[in-house]
């Protein structure tokens, strides 16, 4: 029954998805031919638009409910069900029959539609301000995305189709996946992707009734930094999942499913500054509606790039090639529709203000060609070996090739955003923002020259890296002197502890690059080892048992220099039975100044064992500079939102 | 600066930085892009010596032999029509064995033998490199997961 439900939910939410865009593109339609005055044919436009806000509403609720009976389904562990069968097993924990719900290609997608009805539903509450055409037509624009999907969850990747007989049990979940961040990261990252969709939605609402100005940016801005900080969020956990669970000491692969969250969260930072000009500047008008249009593009290339099955990766759950073709032709649709829609468009966007080449906005406008660059180098890197393929030629683009092309680009956008806080709007002096930069320039200068004292020389990318980071991170900070911290505006402390986190983060990546140290040996029992300023003693290997895996587990005594204290760490090598899989589990030491890393090997047969051994000094850096990026851009959000919410009070005061 | 020309010049810096990012990346990919080779594929057209390229195929049986040092293996890559001797020092895949698909990054040497520097094995039982399954007879496998 449980089942049956849910897949009326979805059908009736698929029903409301297409009567609210047909209720909108009514109601505009009528709305645009009505008279000034008196009767006509428009009357009744009002009545009509009306009926979007709570369709909208209903249509987000009913998605809601059919996740949450898959989830219950799953919870159950309800045999009779497909899903179910090929992806949960009844022994397994709690926590991953419930997250296990999207841990696959079906409920994946269902989640995707649900947070965009979800999205749907938030907008049609909480957003007064945007003229009512605009905010009816961004509302039919989330219903057209919508339907799309609906449609390929109920006639490609229907989530609730029946087994018969019912099987007597499942065939388990991927054991990488039984993770708690498989609770945590999925629905992360979507929210991210449909945040994105929605600014999208506003782009699409503005440009049909020719509304693109700074009151669009204003509804747009804080769904574009919402969906950027969940991206931010998603991007850093997977990081530091993919870094503790795959056991390979590495922090990003340049693997096409990472590249396909980084692509989204380029755009979307490059969106997210160039939506601040316009709303409060007036200027970039065009140039924000187009970020808008690449942003949700990438959030599209991203979907279908993970869940085409045009990769072989642990993302990728779908197979069957249908679901390939299906999702293609829904993205050459959504591309193909918006910036057709841009074209037709866009010469009714009058110009906005102007500005000097030096000026905060030019350092933008500098910003977003940057990152633009970089999202071109990441795409052509991640689609060639694809287009590739379909001449039949094999090949992979790996680190080498992003390192190389991306880097110094990265770099200097570094540099960029160093300086840019530092510019004033409109016009700028040469000469006196050079004078500002003074101290940063010294401090990057001090960095490099300590790093080329202690270290004897590194590579030059570490090099530049580290230098940069110490310098950006004392331009951050530049922005608050001889300010009254108390009376500092959120969205200003926001910005400050976001590019800080920046710094942050490219210090951790230059010094694991830079300075890691790795041990790889076979140990016999008692034998001690050397990895950085570590010593690390395998001190026996005993069995484990867990809720649905066994293992084997070292114990490994390790202590910092010739005389720290003892310390103890069990890196386990985990057998699942269903689906037969074996996974490494490593054992990590975390202190102030970096983290050791161990792994267990293989045993050879005569009483030794491999041992994999990283000292990573600072690495964590580049967690938690993610984890500051996100924080500022949440005191961001609160910020402007609160004092969007004074401004609507005052109005309503007048 | 008039604003028909700023918007001008705006338009024509978004298609220098489309053009800079795509003629960067394609001369990165010119020397960077690692290709994928079969055992058979080197045995037709020789290995190409000392570019970062991919070598796929089965491990075949009774091939893997574990060296002193107990970290390094060597082993032979297979894909029914040639074969290939790779050496690899480093804690193997988890599901790394005799008789499945391994996807081996590294380099050849002069004497057609490969040097691996990472192994790529498959991470379940269904999964087959779609290499190797084209080659051979018979249907291909659910492609579920793969190392990244």
């Amino acid at each position: 029954m449980i089942a049956e439900a849910g897949l009326a939910a979805l059908w009736l939410a698929a029903a409301l998805a297409g009567l609210q865009l047909v209720l909108a593109a009514i109601g505009l339609r009528l709305d645009a031919t009505r008279p000034a005055t008196g009767d006509g044919p428009g009357v009744g436009a009002a009545e009509i638009m009306a009926a979007v806000r709570p369709v909208a509403i209903v249509q987000g609720l009913l998605a809601l409910l059919a996740m949450a009976l898959l989830i219950a389904l799953f919870v159950r562990s309800d045999m009779s069900v497909q899903l179910v069968v090929a992806n949960s097993h009844s022994d397994k924990p709690l926590l991953y029959k419930f997250s296990g719900a999207w841990g696959n290609h079906e409920g994946s997608m269902l989640l995707w539609v649900t947070i965009l009805g979800l999205a749907g539903t938030t907008i049609a509450i909480v957003e007064r301000r945007l003229p009512r055409a605009t905010l009816i037509a961004t509302l039919g624009a989330q219903a057209a995305i919508a339907l799309g999907f609906y449609a390929f969850l109920l006639f490609s990747s229907n989530p609730f189709a029946r087994l018969s007989p019912a099987a007597p049990d499942g065939q388990g979940l991927n054991p990488l996946l039984q993770d708690p961040g498989l609770a945590f990261h999925p629905p992360t990252l979507y929210i991210g992707y449909v945040g994105i969709s929605v600014a999208f939605s506003f782009a699409v609402g503005a440009l049909i009734t020719r509304d693109v100005g700074p009151a669009f940016a204003r509804a747009m801005r804080p769904w574009v930094l919402g969906a950027w900080i969940f991206l931010t969020l998603g991007i850093t956990a997977g990081s530091y999942w993919a870094y503790y669970e795959l056991g390979w000491g590495g922090w990003w692969f340049w693997d096409p499913v990472e590249n396909a969250s980084l692509m989204p969260w380029l755009a979307a930072t490059a969106l997210l500054h160039s939506v601040s000009v316009l709303a409060t500047r007036d200027g970039l008008r065009a140039w924000t509606v187009m970020l808008a249009v690449v942003a949700f593009s990438m959030s599209m290339v991203g979907t279908f790039l993970v869940r085409s099955g045009i990769l072989t990766s642990v993302h990728a759950f779908a197979v069957d090639p249908t679901r390939g073709s299906f999702i293609l032709a829904l993205l050459l649709l959504y591309i193909g529709g918006a910036l057709l829609l841009f074209g037709l468009r866009i010469g009714t966007v009058r110009q906005g203000s102007t500005f000097e080449l030096i000026s905060r906005e030019g350092a933008l406008v500098a910003n977003n060609l940057l990152l633009s660059v970089i999202l071109g180098i990441v795409l052509i890197g991640t689609l060639y070996p694809i287009v590739a393929a379909a001449f039949g030629v094999q090949l992979s683009v790996g680190p080498p090739f992003f390192d190389k092309a991306a880097g110094p680009v990265a770099l200097l956008l570094v540099a960029v955003m160093a300086v840019g806080p530092l510019l004033r709007w409109r016009r700028d002096d040469g000469q006196a923002a050079l004078e500002r930069m003074m101290l940063p320039i010294a401090v990057a200068a001090l960095a490099m020259a300590a790093v080329f004292i202690v270290t004897g020389g590194i590579a030059i990318l570490p090099f530049l890296g580290l230098g940069l980071a110490a310098g950006l991170a004392a331009a951050s900070v530049a922005p608050l002197w001889k300010r009254n911290l108390r009376r500092t505006p959120l969205f200003t402390w926001g910005m400050v502890i976001a590019h800080l986190g920046i710094a942050v983060s490219l210090a951790g990546m230059a010094s694991d690059s830079a300075f890691t140290k790795e041990t790889l040996v076979a140990a016999r029992v008692g034998e001690p080892h050397r990895v950085g300023p570590y010593t690390v003693r395998l001190d026996g290997i005993s069995p484990v048992i867990g809720a649905n895996w066994s293992a084997l587990q070292a114990r490994l005594s390790v202590r910092r220099g010739d005389d720290g204290a003892w310390f103890v760490l069990r890196p386990q090598s985990r057998f699942f039975s269903s689906p037969p899989t074996t996974t490494s589990e490593s054992a990590i030491a975390t202190r102030l100044d970096g983290q050791l890393y161990t792994v267990l090997g293989a045993p050879d047969g005569e009483g030794r064992w491999q041992l994999r051994l990283w000292w990573k000094p600072f690495v964590t850096f580049i967690w938690l500079g993610g984890a500051l990026i996100a924080l500022g851009g949440a005191l961001s959000l609160l910020g402007r939102v609160r004092r969007d919410r004074q401004a609507v009070l005052r109005e309503a005061y007048r | 600066m008039k604003p028909k020309h700023q918007r001008l010049t705006l338009a024509l810096l978004a298609v220098a930085a489309v053009l800079g990012a795509s003629g960067l990346a394609l001369s990165a990919l010119k020397d960077q892009a690692a290709f994928f080779y079969a055992p058979g594929d080197v045995a037709k057209a020789g290995p190409p010596v000392g570019r970062a390229v991919r070598l796929g195929g089965m491990v075949q049986q009774g091939s893997i032999a574990k060296q002193p040092d107990g970290v390094s293996i060597r082993f032979v890559v297979t894909d029914g029509t040639a074969t290939v001797p790779v050496s690899f020092r480093g804690v193997t895949p988890d599901l790394f064995r005799e008789g499945s698909g391994v996807v081996a990054e590294g380099m050849f040497n002069a004497d057609r033998s490969f040097t691996a520097s990472n192994l790529l094995a498959k991470h379940d039982e269904r999964y087959m490199p779609p290499q190797v399954a084209k080659t051979e007879a018979g249907p291909m496998h659910e492609t579920k997961t793969l190392a990244p």
